[in-house]
């Protein structure tokens, strides 16, 4: 068990995340009873089976696509996105695919090197769940989501562009 | 121009905010360097060769004579009395101390600017026409569009943190003045066959190690989806844009891998669902940007062409600024003057605190406050009576100002270099200052005509030396400095990427180079041809055979008289 981010909470969770071995086949792999977060190539070689189950979420590596989750996003409890170092932004639109594309309503977590600065950028685009780095503050993280209360472009959490959403009328130009 | 309201004000303190905190945490060793880095680039924040260079955005170029004033002030207070006006339009001071970086933030804000995407893998400032709104090849005035992807760029979620920096820029005349074929995306304002205004959108143009002027992926888009387009460009990129290689990482190796055509068919893809989406613009909205660009109240005024001419006939001095630093204004009996930051003894670009309260002061006095900055790195006061130009040139001559040296030899663009970045293989504002002092005749810069000259430090080619018509780039051999030199690049509508001539040199003999090409230029040149123009007519070999006919002396290191 290890505390992670959730709805803007600090949550005991109970999930374990499975890395396929070295060398092992997708379709080979045994994939442990209990809730388990493994690897999309893993879904997709076991889909039939594994699907069977309600304990199993999936996470997605920041080059893969989630396009395949199409058929998925309705049972799986949780689909993370890994972010191998935190300058790797692709997890950012996959996050945008998983949310507007394929219509994933259900729980978005950042694993990987998830750190407070670029939390707010995360919980924009859909993500809900954050598994903080281990050797930071979670307390301090959890602060980051209310670094800014605007925005002027829309995104997940907040549908409509700043222009949509208030009138922001005409100032006069001081002569 | 535009002006900040509550919600850009609290986005902007917020992020101070946060800024701060970060630069706290940073000296409190909560961050490492490493972690920092992103986060202080996204806030315009670089480590160079001597101290921390911070860089502030001035979107499209555009300032007041108070926020100048306000830059004048941070130049004094927290720098060395000067800054540097960058081809991003943008300014940056060199002798930054971190801890100041937040309170110069808070003084930035108090004039309505910021650093926000001036440096890092994010959505830089945009950039257009320093002429935009009162030129009179204009088709429309760019910068409420401008202003619009500043907004909605500032902070996206998704593409903060892309494969490499990203920059669009806009032109909407029918001289191309934003260079937008060597930009990320270049954004160009046409008219379809009804009349309707519309954009016409290039992707992957760019300099750096691998110059490529861009591709056209869009004929004609309807101005109220520029912004869900551009986000489809921007999310292709953000997902299939290379990683693994930082110099491989820009779009326009994206674009030339898969072929602007299948990029092209990317975007649409992408673009589908998002069209008519809530990032559409509405009229509204448009209308409420361009309130903000309404026309200053001109007055009703007459071409002054027989005055002037009086006054250029008696005074070659104003004649020559006439001919280079006055531009043709749409309004009758107004004029565009370019002040240049381009003379001996100066880095090109380079305004002191000084030369800046009085610019800000011009401004009040001749151009309603308000002034812009050229990616030529020059500054222009844009509405400038007729009648004022006699007395607008005495007091910017007085200033250090005038020099009449608007796109001749002298007028050159030239990135910080070796004497500041850390990036660079070579100094570069020596060579430019050795060149300047070696053409100080302005009679002679004016004899020669039209000509580009870009210097870069390095092969991040912040200097536009690819698009030069003398390009020069510092080159580092086995320690030494050196310089290659290209020929034939252009900007504008006949973007060229220039051609290097042959092996490079040392810093001194870089003037004797420049001189030997010129030489070729006048022995050749026909009808009033401009440099340029000889060059796309004789090819470079005929310069070539010039340049290395004998060995050029240099003067600092006799052993070294062969090129390398």
């Amino acid at each position: 068990m290890r505390e992670i981010i959730k709805d803007k909470a600090i949550i005991q969770d109970d999930w374990s995340l499975l890395q396929l071995p070295e060398g092992e086949q997708p379709a080979n792999f045994s994939v442990p009873a209990g809730k388990q977060i493994v690897p999309l190539e893993v879904w997709l070689a076991q889909r039939d089976s594994l699907r069977q189950r309600a304990d199993i979420g999936v996470w997605i590596a920041s080059h893969e696509q989630p396009d395949a989750l199409r058929d998925d996003v309705g049972v799986l409890p949780v689909i993370a996105v890994d972010f191998p170092k935190f300058t790797d932004g692709r997890g950012y639109s996959i996050a945008y695919n998983l949310r507007h594309r394929l219509g994933y309503a259900g729980e978005l977590r950042a694993i990987g090197d998830v750190l407070r600065d670029q939390m707010f950028y995360m919980l924009r685009v859909g993500f809900n769940a954050f598994a903080t780095r281990p050797d930071r503050s979670i307390e301090d993280a959890l602060k980051s989501l209310d670094d800014f209360t605007e925005a002027y472009q829309a995104a997940w959490d907040q549908k409509s562009p700043l222009f949509r959403r208030v009138n922001r009328g005409t100032q006069t130009i001081p002569g | 121009m535009y002006r900040y309201d509550q919600y850009d004000f609290l986005i902007v303190k917020q992020r101070a905010a946060q800024f701060r905190d970060q630069v706290r945490r940073r000296l409190a060793d909560e961050l490492t360097e490493e972690e920092f880095l992103p986060l202080r680039l996204q806030n315009g924040l670089y480590m160079q060769r001597h101290a921390y260079m911070y860089r502030i955005a001035i979107p499209y170029g555009h300032l007041s004579s108070t926020q100048l004033r306000k830059l004048a002030e941070i130049a004094d207070t927290y720098d060395r009395g000067y800054g540097h006006f960058t081809t991003r339009q943008n300014i940056q001071f060199n002798w930054i101390e971190l801890e100041d970086t937040p309170d110069i933030l808070d003084h930035l804000i108090s004039v309505e600017m910021h650093s926000i995407q001036t440096s890092g893998n994010d959505i830089r400032n945009t950039t257009t026409d320093q002429y935009a709104g009162v030129a009179r090849d204009e088709i429309i005035d760019p910068r409420p569009y401008a202003e619009l992807v500043r907004q909605w760029s500032t902070f996206h979620p998704e593409f903060a943190y892309l494969p490499r920096k990203f920059k669009i820029a806009f032109n909407a005349a029918a001289e191309d003045r934003a260079a937008i074929e060597v930009h990320d995306i270049g954004i160009e304002a046409v008219k379809n066959a009804d009349g309707e205004p519309g954009f016409r959108v290039l992707v992957g143009g760019g300099l750096g190690r691998t110059p490529i002027l861009g591709s056209f992926i869009r004929e004609f888009l309807p101005p109220e989806h520029l912004l869900t387009y551009i986000e489809a460009i921007l999310r292709v990129y953000n997902l299939f844009g290379r990683r693994d290689n930082k110099f491989k990482a820009r779009i326009k190796i994206l674009v030339k891998a898969v072929g602007a055509e299948a990029f092209a068919r990317m975007v649409e893809t992408e673009w589908v669902d998002l069209k008519d989406g809530p990032g559409t613009i509405t009229p509204e909205e448009l209308a409420r940007v361009q309130a903000y660009f309404t026309p200053p109240p001109y007055a009703a005024l007459e071409d002054q062409d027989a005055a002037l001419d009086a006054l250029r006939a008696n005074n070659k001095g104003f004649d020559n600024w006439m001919k280079r630093n006055v531009v043709a204004h749409k309004i009758p009996g107004y004029a565009i003057v370019v002040l240049s930051l381009k003379k001996p003894g100066v880095a090109p670009g380079d305004a002191s605190a000084e030369q800046m309260r009085a610019v800000a002061d011009l401004a009040d006095s001749f151009s309603f406050g308000e002034l812009r900055v050229t990616h030529e790195q020059n500054l222009v006061l844009a509405d400038v009576r007729q009648s004022d130009l006699h007395t607008v040139w005495e007091q910017a001559k007085a200033l250090g100002l005038a020099t009449p040296n608007i796109g001749l030899l002298t007028d050159i663009i030239c990135c910080p270099g070796g004497d500041f970045c850390s990036l660079a293989n070579a100094k570069s504002i020596p060579i430019a200052e050795a060149i300047t002092r070696k053409f100080e005749d302005i009679d002679f810069q004016h004899d020669i005509g039209e000509i580009d000259l870009n210097m870069s430090g390095c092969i991040n080619a912040c200097g536009h030396h690819h698009i030069g018509n003398i390009g020069i780039l510092g080159v580092d051999k086995d320690g030494s400095e050196w310089y290659q030199i290209s020929l034939g690049g252009a900007q504008g509508r006949q973007s060229a990427i220039g051609k290097i001539i042959g092996p490079s040199f040392a810093a001194d003999q870089v003037p004797g180079v420049i001189e030997r090409l010129l030489q070729v230029y006048v022995g050749q040149r026909i009808d009033g041809e401009r440099f340029i123009d000889t060059v796309r007519r004789i090819g470079i070999a005929p310069f070539k055979e010039h340049v290395y006919a004998t060995p050029i002396i240099s003067t600092a290191k006799a052993e070294e008289t062969q090129y390398a």
